[in-house]
C-alpha cells in the first residue's frame, strides 16, 4: 500500500489548526501560572463559558459566533479580573492547596450554573459556511478550522506584543520573574495579577467561541476535558513558558488528529494523554524545560 | 542635637522587634544630604531590621522616623518608595530572566519616576558605564559584582532622595567588593545620601563619611569613619588587628 501523502497533509493541517486553539487555551493557563503560581482548574470551564456566550448571542440575537468575540473577550477579561480581586486575591497568604480547592470549586459552580441555565443537552451553533472549504492543491481546508487558526494567531500575536513591547507587559514579566523585586520597584503586583487572570480568562473564552462551530458544548463535562488538555499542553512544553505552550498545543492537535485518523477515533482524547505520559517519562522537565528539579 | 533641617533621614530612639521579640534597643541615627553613612555590626545585630523599619516593612515599637522632613513611621514600603526612598535589598532581587536594560527601566515603575526615566537612565549609565555593555544580557548571566551594580543602578532609576543598601558585598570576591564600594562612593559623590549596611567593616570605614556600630541590638559606637578606623575596640572586634 502506498503512503497517502494527501491525507497525511490533510491530517497535519487539521491537526495544526485545531492545535492552535489548544495552544490558545494552554497559553492562558501558563500565563496565569507564571505570574500567580497557581494552576487554574476552572480554566476549561472558562472555555465552555465562551462557547455558551456564542450560543446565547446566536439564539437571542442571531449573531454569527465570530461576532460574539467582540462581547466575549472584554467580558471574559473583566470577569477574570473581578474573580481574581474578589476570590483568588484572598488566597495570597493561604497554603498552596487552597488555590486548587478554590479553582476546582469555581469549576463546579460554573458548570452547574450553565446546566441550570441551558440544560444538559449539548448545544452548538450552526453556521451556513460550516462545511465550506478552500483547496490548496489536493488538500482542502475547512473554513471554520481556518478561522479558528486565524483567530488564534491574531490573539497570540497580540498577547506577544503586549508582553514584549509595552510597559504593562514589562511589569507582568517582572512580576512573574520576581514578585518581591517587583514590589520593591513600586509595581502594584495585586493589580498585575488581576490583569493577568483577566487575560487568561479572555484567551479561554476566545478559544471557546472559535470552537463552537466545530464542537458541541456540554455544561459540566467538557470543562474538565479542556482543563485537562490545557494542562497537557502546558506541561508538555514546560509550565510557565508561553512559547513552549504554543508548541505543546500544536503537538497535541496533531497527535489527536493523526491518532483519530490512523488508529481509531474512539480514543481521540486519549492519544494526547498517552504522548503526555511518554514525554514525561523521557523528559520530566517537559519538552523545552531547562533543568530537572528533583527534591 | 545637630541641626534637624539638613537631615534627610532621622531615626530617633526606636525599639524594633518581631512578634514579641525585641531585637533593636533605643537606636538613633541620622543621614544628612550628601552623606554616605555606614551601619555596621556582626551577624544578627539588627542592621537589616533598622533598614526594614526605615523602608516601612516593619513598624517601630517606640521612637520616630523622619524622612525628608516628614514623620514616616508606619508607612508602607510602596509609600516610602513614592516619597523618594530607594531600598536595594540583600540578595539584590533582580529580574534574573530579563535584560539589564529592562531591569533598569523597571526601576522607574512609579509614575513620577516614569516621567523622568530617560533622563535618569542617562545619569545612571554615566555612573555605571559598564552597564551599557551588558544592556542586552539577562541579569542572571552577569557576575555577582555586575549584578550588584545593576541593583544599585535600578534603585537610582527611581530618582530617589536617598538610597538604602543592604549588604551589597554579600557573596562577592574581595576584588569585586572593592569595585562595588568604589561605585557606591561614586554615587555618594553625586550628592546622593546613602545608608550602607554591611558586615564588611573594613571596606565600609574606608568609603563612608560616618558610621554607626551595632552590637546585639545596641548602638555601641558612632562617629566619623576615619576616627572609627583608629578605634581600639573596632580594630580588635572587626578589623582583626
Ligand atoms: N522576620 C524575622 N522574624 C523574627 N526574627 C527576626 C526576623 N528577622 C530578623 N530576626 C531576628 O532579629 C535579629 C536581628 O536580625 P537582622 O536581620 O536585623 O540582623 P543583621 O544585623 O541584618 O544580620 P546579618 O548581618 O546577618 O544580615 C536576629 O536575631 C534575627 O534572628
Ligand atoms: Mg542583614
Amino acid at each position: 500500500m502506498m503512503f497517502d501523502y494527501v491525507s497525511f497533509l490533510q491530517n497535519l493541517s487539521n491537526g495544526v489548526l485545531i492545535g492552535g486553539v489548544y495552544a490558545l487555551i494552554g497559553v492562558g493557563l501558563t500565563l496565569v501560572f507564571g505570574v500567580m503560581k497557581i494552576i487554574n482548574f476552572a480554566h476549561g470551564d472558562f472555555v465552555i463559558l465562551g462557547m455558551y456566550c456564542a450560543v446565547l448571542l446566536n439564539s437571542l440575537l442571531g449573531w454569527d459566533p465570530y461576532l460574539s468575540l467582540l462581547v466575549a473577550m472584554p467580558l471574559g477579561f473583566m470577569a477574570g479580573a473581578l474573580l481574581q480581586r474578589l476570590v483568588l486575591s484572598r488566597l495570597m497568604e493561604a497554603p498552596p492547596e487552597s488555590s486548587l480547592l478554590v479553582t476546582l470549586g469555581l469549576a463546579l459552580v460554573i458548570g452547574n450554573i450553565l446546566l441550570l441555565t441551558f440544560g444538559a443537552e449539548p448545544k452548538s451553533v450552526n453556521v451556513s459556511y460550516a462545511s465550506s472549504t478552500v483547496s490548496l492543491g489536493k488538500v482542502s481546508f475547512s473554513i471554520i478550522l481556518l478561522l479558528a487558526g486565524l483567530a488564534t494567531m491574531v490573539v497570540i500575536a497580540g498577547l506577544y506584543t503586549v508582553l514584549n513591547h509595552t510597559e504593562l507587559g514589562r511589569a507582568i514579566r517582572a512580576t512573574a520573574d520576581n514578585r518581591l523585586g517587583a514590589e520593591l520597584v513600586g509595581i502594584n503586583t495585586r493589580w498585575i495579577e488581576a490583569v493577568v487572570f483577566g487575560i487568561g480568562m479572555a484567551l479561554a473564552v476566545t478559544a471557546g467561541v472559535v470552537l463552537i462551530p466545530l464542537l458541541f458544548a456540554t455544561p459540566t463535562f467538557s470543562g474538565a476535558i479542556f482543563t485537562l488538555k490545557a494542562f497537557v499542553v502546558t506541561v508538555l512544553g514546560g509550565l510557565g513558558n508561553i512559547g513552549a505552550a504554543i508548541a505543546g498545543g500544536l503537538l497535541l492537535g496533531v497527535v489527536e488528529v493523526m491518532g483519530a485518523s490512523y488508529l481509531t477515533s474512539d480514543y481521540r482524547d486519549a492519544y494526547g494523554l498517552l504522548v503526555f505520559l511518554l514525554i514525561l517519562l523521557l523528559r520530566p522537565e517537559g519538552l523545552f524545560g531547562k533543568t530537572v528539579k528533583r527534591v | 542635637m545637630s541641626d534637624q533641617a539638613d537631615n534627610v533621614l532621622s531615626v530617633q530612639n526606636v525599639d524594633l522587634g518581631y512578634g514579641s521579640l525585641k531585637v533593636v534597643f533605643d537606636a538613633s541615627l541620622t543621614v544628612k544630604s550628601g552623606e554616605l553613612v555606614g551601619l555596621i555590626g556582626g551577624n544578627g545585630s539588627g542592621k537589616s531590621t533598622i533598614l526594614r523599619a526605615v523602608s516601612g516593612m516593619i513598624k517601630p515599637w517606640k521612637g520616630t522616623i523622619h524622612f525628608d522632613g516628614q514623620e514616616v513611621s508606619g508607612r508602607k514600603p510602596h509609600e516610602m518608595a513614592r516619597l523618594g526612598l530607594a531600598h536595594v535589598p540583600m540578595g539584590r532581587q533582580l529580574f534574573g530572566n530579563m535584560t539589564v536594560h529592562d531591569n533598569l527601566l523597571l526601576g522607574a515603575s512609579l509614575p513620577a519616576a516614569r516621567d523622568r526615566r530617560d533622563e535618569n537612565l542617562e545619569k545612571v549609565l554615566t555612573l555605571f558605564p559598564d552597564l551599557k555593555k551588558y544592556a542586552r544580557e539577562k541579569a542572571v548571566q552577569l557576575s555577582g559584582g555586575q549584578q550588584q551594580m545593576v541593583a544599585i543602578a535600578r534603585g537610582l532609576m527611581l530618582g530617589p532622595k536617598m538610597i538604602l543598601l543592604d549588604e551589597p558585598s554579600l557573596g562577592l570576591s574581595p576584588l569585586l567588593v572593592k569595585d562595588v564600594m568604589a561605585a557606591i562612593r561614586r554615587v555618594a559623590d553625586t550628592g546622593m545620601p546613602i545608608l550602607l549596611v554591611e558586615q564588611n567593616v573594613k571596606q565600609v570605614l574606608q568609603v563612608s563619611d560616618r558610621a554607626y556600630v551595632l552590637e546585639n541590638g545596641y548602638q555601641v559606637l558612632d562617629g566619623p569613619s576615619s576616627a572609627l578606623q583608629g578605634n581600639e575596640m573596632i580594630k580588635k572586634a572587626y578589623l582583626g588587628l
